[in-house]
């Protein structure tokens, strides 16, 4: 009797402290959200979105920067998730189980676990140095691009994994060729899981400041770029250079609060977005 | 006719199906391409910059300097001959710019065009000097002695406590200091973060109810997609202070705090990978560990943990290569000393950070550019290093089941 007292009492502590210290890494979240938040919404107004950095960036806004990451997103998507859908449908519709497959799936978590400032060095040296395309939209678009990569070949993977096989029995059984069946039966069924992957990977490109140092990211440019050729600001670099390089670091930290806010925004959003999209797919794949 | 022409356009397609496949490993073979064709013109390259000799008096019996000898002579921590093995003598040190305190302006010329002249004249004629001057000027009846060049080998790169990538006239290309700093965050950041983590992930998976757990699940994936600059602003404006006054230093940009940031940073690889893991536990095995009068804690620690124990080894492996890779975050809070750290207390500087702070000021195809891309080329093979590592354990948990 007294050992099952001592079994529950253990058994009560231990619960609770897993609780608590779940409870704490809510409230970590709940802290950095809720300071920046506090601390950004101030400074958040059309006139912080939609205009240029003025006075050393103490003033104004931070149009460019906006632009400059709205411009990275598109061009990293636009060259990653052709590339990304078509490698994960060869993975996953093509590829017989075996070592080819295995070599394409460790490579592809291997380029996961690259870190970001390596994609930095290679697209400098490659895209920027070799390719000689300068520090341009085009370098850092293809350097997000690539870290992108295994993010939307995975995710298409497993959106086509979901796919139940009677899908595909059902129309090899009605003439349909293997190709056609990929076109027109599994890709609309795994198609919304797809673009999670992809709203995914919108968070990742509009975060990163490591890969763009070197390939894109301009200090200070109070100019839309007039070409793919073209230097861009970027918002996390943005907030980069405010909170730590900027010209007069304590006036211009309002504005590093502002943009800090923004990111924040885009992730809860895209966050947001992916969550619903998945739990709206879940229930209409049950509802098969 | 037609049918050849669908087999042939299925051919097409088929083939671009395969060929983006393969993308993912030309990426790769790409990255160590370019990472290595700069990383490794470093190593066997003189330390002194191109076009530049170390040289003294012809009768100076020294055969050689080190780098680091030369730095050391240079900053006057070595003043006499005797400590790097030569006579006694006073070390006297010369940079063509000094040049003006030997000699008038109307001896020098007025395009200085007798520099090298007087140059040559003023080693010739001071036992102790040592003189850093451009390759040209030693050229034909110079007078003095070439020592010649240290070169830079993987030894002295892996063993070299000091990082002064821009020290004229030998740069130092330490790489001690950065592996410390990084290794030194990167596990303290995982002793923080597993209990943590490992807490959450059996709550999670074990204890929360549906209602709880929806909830905790978005809460860890947005953790997971904070951008790696806001932590570093979050850190800077809030948790640098704070260890500042906290612990009465004069900085508060501590290798404590890229600490705590990364351990943030990394709680949710380790959530997320652990709680899978823990999951995979057979509902049989925990019946049975029940049904034996175990309490659901018992079974938790006795049964569920060390059957899900690879997978959370994957989870800290993992971990640790997010953390040793993290770049911005730990650029902006850990202060950016490159010295050898002896306490959590003091600045320090990982191998990301040095990449990231330097590269923007590193003249391209220069020795300190190489050497950055040469940390870049260690940085890629140990994180190749850890993701075979995940991947070795994973394969064998698969066998297992």
């Amino acid at each position: 009797m007294d050992l099952n007292k001592r079994k529950k009492l253990n058994q009560s502590i231990a619960f609770n402290l897993f609780r608590l210290m779940s409870l704490m890494v809510v409230l970590i979240l709940g802290a950095i959200l809720s300071f920046i938040v506090y601390k950004g919404i101030g400074v958040l107004n059309w006139n912080f979105i939609s205009s240029m950095p003025e006075d050393g960036m103490t003033k104004g806004g931070i149009f460019p920067a906006i632009i400059g990451t709205l411009y990275l997103i598109a061009g990293s998507i636009l060259f990653a998730f052709p590339i990304g859908i078509l490698s994960g449908i060869y993975i996953n519709e093509y590829a017989k189980d075996g070592y080819l497959k295995r070599f394409i799936r460790l490579m592809t978590n291997n380029l996961a676990g690259i870190p970001s400032i390596v994609f930095g060095l290679f697209g400098m040296s490659f895209f920027v140095l070799t390719l000689k395309f300068g520090d341009s939209i085009i370098a850092g678009s293809l350097t997000l691009g690539l870290m992108i990569l295994p993010i939307i070949i995975r995710t298409t993977e497993e959106a086509l994994k979901s796919v139940d096989n009677s899908f595909r029995h059902g129309s090899y059984a009605l003439g349909a060729s293997k190709l056609k069946t990929i076109q027109k039966v599994i890709l609309p069924i795994a198609f919304p899981n797809i673009i999670t992957g992809m709203i995914l990977s919108v968070g990742r490109v509009s975060g990163e400041t490591a890969p763009i140092l070197f390939t894109v990211a301009a200090y200070f440019l109070p100019r839309l770029p007039h070409s793919m050729f073209d230097q861009v600001m970027a918002l996390p670099y943005h907030l980069y250079v405010l909170s730590t390089s900027g010209t007069n670091i304590k006036e211009s930290l309002p504005m590093a609060y502002g943009t800090a806010l923004v990111l924040i925004l885009i992730v809860l959003i895209v966050n947001l977005l992916a969550n619903t999209l998945r739990r709206f797919y879940g229930q209409k794949v049950k509802m098969n | 006719m037609k049918l050849f022409l669908k087999k042939f356009i299925t051919k097409i397609i088929e083939g671009t199906l395969f060929l983006s496949s393969t993308i993912t490993s030309l990426a790769i073979v790409l990255i160590i391409i370019f990472l290595f064709k700069e990383g490794i013109g470093i190593f066997g390259h003189s330390s002194v910059e191109d076009g530049f000799e170390i040289v003294v008096n012809k009768d100076n019996t020294i055969k050689d300097l080190s780098a680091i000898q030369i730095k050391d002579i240079f900053d006057q921590n070595i003043t006499n001959w005797k400590e790097v093995g030569g006579k006694d003598d006073s070390i006297i040190t010369f940079r063509v710019d000094d040049i003006a305190n030997y000699y008038s302006e109307e001896e020098l010329g007025a395009n200085l065009e007798f520099v090298p002249d007087k140059v040559n004249d003023l080693i010739s004629k001071t036992s102790g000097i040592v003189a850093f001057i451009p390759q040209k000027y030693a050229t034909k009846n110079f007078k003095g002695k070439v020592l010649p060049a240290d070169k830079i080998t993987i030894t002295k790169f892996f063993s070299g406590k000091e990082w002064f990538p821009t020290a004229q006239p030998a740069a130092q290309f330490g790489f001690l200091p950065l592996i410390l700093g990084t290794l030194w965050i990167s596990f303290g950041a995982i002793l923080l973060a597993l209990p943590l983590g490992l807490a959450v992930a059996i709550y999670m998976s074990e204890i929360a109810n549906s209602k709880i757990r929806r909830f905790l699940k978005p809460t860890i994936e947005l953790l997971a997609g904070i951008p790696s600059v806001v932590y570093g602003f979050f850190g800077l404006v809030i948790i640098v202070p704070l260890i500042q006054s906290l612990f009465n230093l004069p900085v508060g940009e501590t290798a404590l705090a890229g600490t705590i940031i990364l351990a943030i940073m990394a709680l949710p690889t380790i959530i997320t990978i652990s709680e899978d893991a823990i999951r995979t536990t057979p509902r049989a095995m925990k019946e049975a560990s029940l049904a034996l009068g175990a309490s659901h804690f018992q079974t938790i620690y006795k049964v569920i943990i060390p059957y899900s124990i690879s997978g959370i080894t994957a989870a800290v492996v993992l971990g640790i290569g997010r953390a040793i890779g993290e770049t911005m975050a730990v650029l902006m809070v850990t202060g950016n000393a490159a010295v050898i750290p002896h306490t959590f207390l003091e600045p320090v500087r990982t191998i990301p950070a040095t990449i990231a702070a330097e590269l923007g000021e590193a003249p391209q195809g220069g020795l300190h550019f190489k050497a950055l891309f040469a940390l870049g080329c260690i940085l890629f093979i140990i994180t190749m290093i850890i993701n075979l590592t995940v991947e070795y354990i994973s394969s064998k948990r698969k066998f297992q089941k």
